[in-house]
């Protein structure tokens, strides 16, 4: 067991005495530099595979799930099983704000201070947390990319300098999740890393997406590898027609409400089914978003036609998508008949304490929130403006619009919405009372610095389209916020109460 | 990282070695891998693996006074008063988001982000975990449940804990992420109980953890102990103070240039 030592595992569940040698990745390290030659490292490399046990050698090759493909490919190994660590090779790292500067600072502590990353194209920088705000250390967070940014060259910094004028940044895109689709960087089969939990939202690219800490960005920064162990996956197989009153959200909402916030812990969340196949890219996007509130460890969606149309003008980099075995083997299977689902809302505080939005019916509230990674893409502006559309009225709260990136805003003020004669998104939410749509950027999901537009600074009633509830979340401790789609967020600020999108889609 | 501790009066001084000694594993040293697979395009120019100061600058705030992780050849023992929590305890609650401007790896601002520990958890916790104008916790261990750490990706989480002084988490289950972050930056040891200890332990017990061929705690202020699970391979990486420093220390990444 000697090698063992230099494994790293990352599940607690399992007596490390008990396991097997070979599955451990036993051993990897930099090559060391030479005295007589230039210091140059080559990379880290996982060593030639040792042989294998009995069981898994030969001909027959075992069935993989789409996680356990990507990861095999990744890792340069013809097959992988659940349980297996391996080092894997990063297609894609994307970093933010919030936590760029701190994996900056373990890069050049731990290789260096005139180290260069190991790639300079594959790692996409994007501040989007806390941008619009006076918070000094907030805006000498956004230099500090900038400046690491500059020094390793770095091609894709969506910066931002005009912190007045979001528009008068050609470059600043806005929620990175949002932002690394939309500037062509999902792509089928490959691993991309984010230091943001919801990272795990491009797994509706049909790629594994998970999110990570800044030693081990910092890690990958230098090496372009991570250690990871593959995950079992639980399957979630959704059939039936989707309502017209139901959106992607009602879907993973009553998904984590099945199997609660650590159901999915260490799990891949695989997504398949006739409902599946019909959401759009966005809808995807927001399915495998939440992933991560069920413990999960990334979600997937597998790529189709659907897939390669939104790529097609985003990306010329070639892709290859992978897919399940029929004969892969799955922890679990959970099957739902989305046909006979009803608009559903997390109530305060857990993202798994799902309830029907009609049940909520007699709670008053004091806000709503549209915006986020979660629900402040194009499509879930339209869904709001439909639902406006269709009640003529004037909502009865303070309304929040926050699209998640610049080009979002610029669809919400010039994309005409089907079935309104013309108008605008903008147009419809402004009739109605909305508030002005805001600067993009992740704003009040998560609180943030005080002055953080539509941040919840008293003990108010929210119902939102972001991720999370916790106490706390949206900046008050007292705060109550019922996550929701945006159908049924809109309808609830019309009627003040939280409201079953029904009472004005039907 | 245990070096620094300073260690309670009231404790004997050990020989403090550390679990390198255990037969469970050996360090590597500088193996070369020559890889066809690996291009060109790959070659990472002037990269040079400095030695790490003698104790990373943040580990040195690390131990309050009541906490002293105290190692011989084959256990780790931590010795103080612990802290009490419930199931699903969010990284918003451990350190909440208006917070993260803090960047962890300025030692100034690792250390404010110790002084902010768990401010976000409800006034339904009448105790607070580190108090206004202190950095330090007087609690050096967490007691949790189910899903410890669950929420988002934010490194800070275990950090500001670590930054408080505290030196293990105990709880049912954690999340990943929050798990695997623990580890890679060695703050706190993330170990995991048999039983629902938060149910038996109240705020501001005192209690000893040992880790290694015995993995127990003991609640010496109600007399009892419980199992905890073994942390395996896991508990050498947080012994070393994170992936970089265990990957140092075993030979993985060279330590100096020659």
């Amino acid at each position: 067991m000697a090698s063992a030592a230099t494994a790293l595992s990352f599940t607690p569940l399992i007596n490390k005495k008990n396991v097997e040698l070979s599955a451990f990745v036993s051993r990897s390290s930099v090559l060391s530099p030479n005295k007589s030659i230039p210091r140059k490292i080559v990379s880290v490399m996982s060593p030639q595979q040792t042989e294998r046990k009995p069981s898994t050698t030969g001909s027959v090759k075992t069935a993989m799930t789409m996680t356990e493909k990507i990861l095999a490919r990744a890792s340069e190994k013809s097959e992988l099983i659940p349980g297996d660590n391996v080092w894997v090779n990063v297609d894609v790292l994307m970093t933010h704000d919030v936590c760029g500067p701190g994996s900056f600072g373990i890069f050049k502590k731990e290789f260096g201070p005139t180290a260069k990353v190991w790639d300079r194209e594959k790692i996409v920088v994007i501040p989007d947390h806390y941008i619009f705000t006076n918070d000094q250390r907030a805006n000498r967070n956004v230099d500090i990319l900038r400046d690491f940014c500059t020094e390793q060259n770095i091609k894709h910094f969506y910066d931002i300098t005009d912190l007045g004028n979001f528009k008068a940044n050609p470059d600043y895109k806005g929620v990175c999740h949002v932002a690394l689709a939309q500037e062509g960087h999902c792509r089928p089969g490959e691993v991309l890393l984010g230091t943001d939990s919801h990272t795990c939202t491009a797994g509706a690219f049909g790629q594994f997406a998970t999110g990570i800490g800044n030693t081990d960005a910092g890690f990958v920064l230098g090496t372009g590898k991570i250690l990871l162990k593959v995950p079992q996956t639980l399957r979630f197989v959704m059939e039936g027609e989707m309502p017209d009153y139901l959106m992607a959200k009602d879907l993973i909402l009553q998904t984590i409400g099945e199997i609660s916030v650590s159901g999915a812990t260490y799990k891949s969340m695989e997504f398949v089914g006739s409902t599946v196949e019909s959401l759009t890219m966005e809808e995807r996007m927001t399915l495998c978003n939440m992933v991560v509130e069920a413990g999960g460890k990334n979600g997937v969606v597998p790529a189709d036609s659907i897939t390669h149309e939104y790529l097609k003008d985003k990306t010329s980099v070639p892709y290859e998508a992978v897919y399940s075995d029929g004969q892969a083997r799955f922890l679990s299977e959970y099957r739902f008949d989305i046909s006979k689902l009803e608009p559903l809302v997390a109530k305060p505080h857990s993202p798994d304490n799902r309830a029907l939005a009609r049940e909520c019916k007699d709670v008053k509230i004091d806000r709503v929130y549209i915006g986020s990674c979660t629900g402040g893409k194009f499509e879930d502006f339209l869904a709001a403006a439909k639902v406006f559309l269709a009640s003529g009225k004037k909502v009865k709260v303070p309304t929040f619009l926050v699209p998640a990136t610049q080009k979002v805003w610029v669809d919400l003020y010039s994309v005409p919405v089907p079935g309104s004669g013309g108008k605008t998104c903008s147009q419809i939410f402004e009739e109605a009372g909305c508030d002005t749509p805001a600067s993009p950027s992740c704003g009040a999901c998560l609180g943030g610095p005080k002055d953080t537009y539509a941040r919840m600074n008293e003990p108010t009633v929210c119902v939102s389209t972001t991720n999370r509830n916790f106490p706390g979340r949206m900046g008050h401790k007292e705060g109550q916020i019922y996550l929701a789609s945006p159908y049924t967020a809109a309808a609830s600020a019309l009627t003040g109460f939280v409201t079953d999108p029904r009472e004005f889609l039907q | 990282m245990a070096a620094t501790a300073s260690i309670q009066s009231s404790l004997t001084k050990p020989s403090f070695t550390t679990l390198q000694n255990s037969p469970s594993f050996s360090p590597i040293s500088n193996i070369r891998f020559s890889s066809p697979l690996t291009s060109p395009s790959k070659l990472l120019s002037s990269v040079s693996f400095h030695t790490p100061q003698p104790q990373p600058q943040p580990l040195s705030f690390r131990r309050s006074a009541t906490a002293s992780p105290v190692a011989n050849a084959s256990s780790t023992t931590f010795h103080g008063l612990c802290y009490v929590v419930g199931d699903n305890i969010d990284t918003d609650q451990i350190i909440p988001a208006e917070y993260l401007t803090l960047v962890p790896s300025n030692p100034d601002e690792y250390k404010k982000l110790g002084s902010y520990a768990l401010i976000g958890l409800p006034s339904s916790y009448p105790i607070r975990f580190v108090e206004p104008n202190e950095y330090t916790s007087k609690y050096s261990i967490i007691i949790g449940g189910d899903n410890f750490g669950c929420g988002s990706s934010r490194e800070h989480a275990p950090v500001a804990l670590g930054a408080a002084g505290v030196s293990a988490v105990i709880a049912e289950s954690y999340a990943r992420i929050f798990f695997r972050n623990s580890v890679a930056t060695g703050e706190v040891y993330p170990v995991e109980t048999e039983v629902r200890i938060c149910e038996e332990c109240k705020t501001g017990d005192v209690v000893t953890i040992e880790l290694g061929e015995v993995n127990k705690l003991i609640n010496h202020t109600s007399g009892k102990e419980y199992k905890l699970k073994p942390i395996g391979d896991a508990g050498p990486v947080v012994e070393a103070g994170g992936i970089f420093a265990y990957a140092r220390k075993t030979g993985m990444i060279p330590s100096q240039s020659a």
